[in-house]
């Protein structure tokens, strides 16, 4: 049944490649009657009993039954459960106007950071980071921040700053950064003591212990989207004996 | 006798509950028929055909984090936010070595393995028959123990 989407991995889809998903007719008597259930990640859409392909890029796979279309892109759209970097645009009553870089503002309730009450409102100004999560992110509502997960712990999440570099990088690239066995990474690791907050709306925000070496690591972050491991390796290396 | 005849009771006055007790059988049954024809009327239902539960095999998921088992969003090198490089340890999912030692731990849960009780069960197997055997049975089997294991030790004089 997944054949036919299994063939396809590491192939390129173009938006509106479809495939079927329904049963074979002939029944294997090796494989397991029970149609398996496949995760279709981004790029993948469900249209009836189809799965349609809605973003150009390369087909992945991950076991069990996992597929997703590995594109570049720069706009975002916000995913549950995904963090991000947000700015404070705007205090209003009992809800933060955060701008995360998407097509519309999320909400940020004062009750949705760590130790918050009623009474006990957070200190949030205009104008400050928010490292937050979304609750609510589909394309028929106002998106939903909070800055705690489910049992009311901030891990990390919250207001963050002062001082520090915020930019912009590709979307791809903020995914190459986090991905579980990344080589820009290791990379940085060599480098100096620095701190990176890495949303998956594309902002980067970089901190080191002075300003001329956040200006070095941003700008290397920045060029890292369009370098190849060895230009990227030469660089840093490069920087590393100081000549930068 | 007369009054009956010319004079009826309202069907409402007869529906009510100290009204029941004088009624006769065939009243009665009017009565409820009535009720009931009234209240299948007033039930009214969908004229829908039914639906049909489709197993949907398709999940979708908008996120990439969960498909490329991305790391959380906060990094620190070198010790320069001390907080963040314990969340890190934290959230980020474990690297393989550490899966090896989880593995293992999962390993040791079972400490009795199959081959180890089976063994175990061997030699219960039969004390089990021996407690459900008759008596008679019980020291047949017995005896068959002793003859050919059991010869009784005797002190054996050394030679001079």
């Amino acid at each position: 049944m997944l054949s036919s989407l299994k063939d396809r991995v590491g192939a390129v889809l173009l938006p509106g490649d479809g495939f079927s998903l329904d049963t074979d007719d002939t029944i294997s008597l090796t494989e397991q009657a029970k149609p398996d259930k496949v995760l279709c990640g981004p790029g993948l859409r469900r249209s009836g009993a189809r799965l349609v392909a809605c973003k150009s890029g390369v087909l992945r796979h991950k076991l069990p039954n996992v597929f997703w279309v590995d594109s570049q892109q720069r706009r975002y759209v916000p995913a549950k459960g995904e963090t991000v970097i947000g700015i404070v645009m705007l205090k209003s009553g009992d809800v933060f106007k955060v701008d995360f870089g998407g097509s519309e503002q999320a909400s940020l309730s004062y009750l949705a950071f760590e130790g918050s009450t009623k009474r006990n409102r957070p200190n949030v100004q205009v104008g400050d980071l928010v490292f937050a999560q979304f609750t609510i992110a589909n394309k028929d509502m106002e998106p939903e921040l909070v800055c705690i997960d489910s049992s009311g712990r901030a891990n990390g999440m919250g207001v963050f700053g002062p001082g520090g570099l915020l930019f912009r990088v590709s979307l791809g690239l903020v995914r190459r950064l986090l991905a579980p066995h990344s080589d820009i990474r290791s990379d940085l690791d060599q480098l100096f003591p620095c701190e990176l907050v890495v949303g998956m709306n594309g902002r980067v925000w970089v901190k080191s212990s002075s300003i001329q070496q956040t200006l070095i690591l941003a700008n290397l972050l920045q060029s890292c989207d369009t370098m190849t491991a060895p230009q990227r390796q030469e660089l840093f290396k490069r920087v590393k004996q100081g000549a930068l | 006798m007369m009054a009956n005849d010319s004079v009826k009771l309202s069907k409402n006055l007869l529906r009510m509950k100290f009204m029941q007790r004088g009624l006769d059988a065939e009243t009665k049954k009017q009565l409820e028929d009535e009720e009931r024809r009234i209240i299948s009327d007033e039930h009214w239902h969908l004229d829908l055909p039914e639906l049909k539960a489709n197993e949907n095999l398709i999940i979708e998921e908008p996120s990439f984090v969960p498909c490329e088992n991305l790391n959380y969003g906060r990094i620190s090198f070198k010790g320069f936010n001390p907080e963040v490089e314990k969340l890190m340890v934290l959230i980020n999912p474990k690297e393989e070595g550490a899966n090896e030692e989880e593995q293992q731990i999962g390993r040791m849960q079972t400490d009795v393995t199959d081959e180890e009780m089976a063994l175990r069960y061997e030699s219960l197997v039969g004390s089990m028959r021996k407690k459900f055997a008759k008596k008679r049975e019980r020291a047949a089997m017995e005896d068959l123990n002793h003859n050919d294991t059991n010869s009784k030790r005797v002190f054996l004089k050394p030679h001079e």
